[in-house]
């Protein structure tokens, strides 16, 4: 399972009408600003494996005063496929393979210092917070950069959460293991 | 706006030392505020960090260390005159807006310009001008009971600015409130407080809430955690 499906997601930025790679990447980007930007060269992949998977087909060339471009548009197969991805239940994923986490036991078992990285990563996680707020209370930001910038926020303070309870919990072993 | 590290702070508390009967809140904690700033102190509940707020905004005098605001020991003023300024020079919100219940919205920011001399009519023009500011004008004819949180709170944040103030202490002050509501309430008052210069000392357990300020002061059992990073 992927954690975002480019496959998908392109599939559906199809549905509103035939399009070509580079309109795709671009419309991709503008959606998901948070996202990494697609690669040209990842679009175009995908989509010669929708077409080949029946989900996609050339809808002829478009040259509009430049070079010609292929046009891709969704088939119904497509759309049935988008329709079965969309309404499928993601996997309540615990992101219990996250750097952080790893960090924070590999510190404890080695004997190094996870507390004085809590605070850094807490520092760093904060100042990412407000770049996020700055973009999302900027006047005039649309819904895409709202609802991303949200997503993002979000799962940075279940991040910081996690941290201030580990955080707590070490002083508490610290003060366990100091009276012991 | 962030002014920079050697800017001469508008507030600062040194060294502060607060005991509640038996329980003490601050042990050494020292926090800048500079000119049109925004500013969040975060820590766990029992922190102290509302007691930082309150020696900060002159409610309460701390037991030892000092409080200067301008230049002035804040907490050595006599209270007639510390009282002149929490009027003049702050404005303060709380979780719950505290707006007098049997005012209307559009009384209760009118009401600290009438205290400070205006007539009712310039003042109600005033308050309605702010109302506006804070996207609850159309509630001007509520009370308080009438209104969503949000727009109470959006109601007592237009009342703490509408003087003018220099600084905005702001206690939790959407603690109350859902998601939305706090988007609204948070994103209203930083606007306000950038384009008019205003000072925001904001005290939140809430990260997201947090993360609108230009810095962040975090404390622990009543003394702020050096973070090792600028924030």
């Amino acid at each position: 399972m992927m954690l975002m499906s480019t496959r998908h997601v392109l599939l559906g930025l199809l549905v509103s009408g035939p399009s070509h790679g580079y309109d795709l990447k671009r419309r991709h980007d503008e959606r998901f600003p948070q996202a990494r930007p697609l690669a040209y060269g990842q679009v175009y992949t995908t989509l010669q494996r929708l077409v080949r998977d029946g989900l996609a087909e050339v809808d002829g060339t478009d040259a509009d005063g430049g070079p010609e471009r292929t046009m891709y548009r969704s088939t119904t197969e497509g759309s049935h496929e988008l329709a079965r991805w969309a309404g499928e239940i993601a996997p309540p994923a615990p992101f219990v393979t996250n750097e952080i986490f790893a960090k924070v036991v590999v510190s404890i078992l080695s004997g190094g210092d996870p507390e004085a990285y809590l605070k850094a990563q807490r520092a760093a996680h904060m100042k990412r917070m407000r770049e996020l707020t700055a973009v999302k209370t900027a006047k005039g930001a649309d819904l895409s950069t709202l609802l991303s910038a949200d997503y993002a926020l979000n799962h940075l303070d279940a991040d910081l959460r996690w941290m201030t309870t580990t955080a707590a919990r070490l002083t508490t072993l610290t003060a366990e293991v100091d009276t012991a | 706006m962030n002014n920079g590290e050697n800017a001469v702070p508008l507030l600062a508390a040194r060294d502060l030392a607060k005991t509640h009967g038996r329980t003490q809140a601050l042990r050494g904690a020292s926090a800048e505020l500079r000119a049109g700033e925004i500013l969040a102190v975060t820590g766990a509940s029992g922190s102290g960090k509302s007691t930082l707020l309150h020696c900060l905004a002159g409610i309460v005098r701390p037991d030892a260390g000092s409080v200067t605001y301008g230049g002035e020991r804040l907490d050595r003023l006599p209270e007639k005159r510390l009282s002149g300024l929490r009027r003049g020079d702050f404005g303060v919100v709380f979780q719950f807006g505290q707006l007098i219940p049997e005012l209307t919205a559009l009384d209760n920011v009118a009401l600290p310009l009438m205290l400070a001399g205006s007539s009712r009519g310039d003042a109600q023009a005033r308050a309605g001008e702010w109302l506006e500011r804070f996207g609850v004008r159309g509630q001007a004819g509520l009370r308080p009971g009438e209104m969503s949180g949000g727009q109470a709170q959006r109601t007592s944040l237009a009342r703490a600015l509408v003087t003018g103030p220099k600084v905005v202490f702001a206690d939790e002050p959407t603690g109350a409130l859902d998601s939305l509501a706090s988007e609204q309430v948070m994103t209203a008052l930083v606007h306000t407080a950038r384009d008019s210069g205003t000072a925001v000392l904001l005290v939140t357990h809430d990260a997201q809430v947090a993360a609108y300020a230009d810095r962040e002061v975090r404390l622990s059992d009543g003394a702020v955690v050096p973070t090792g990073v600028t924030a």
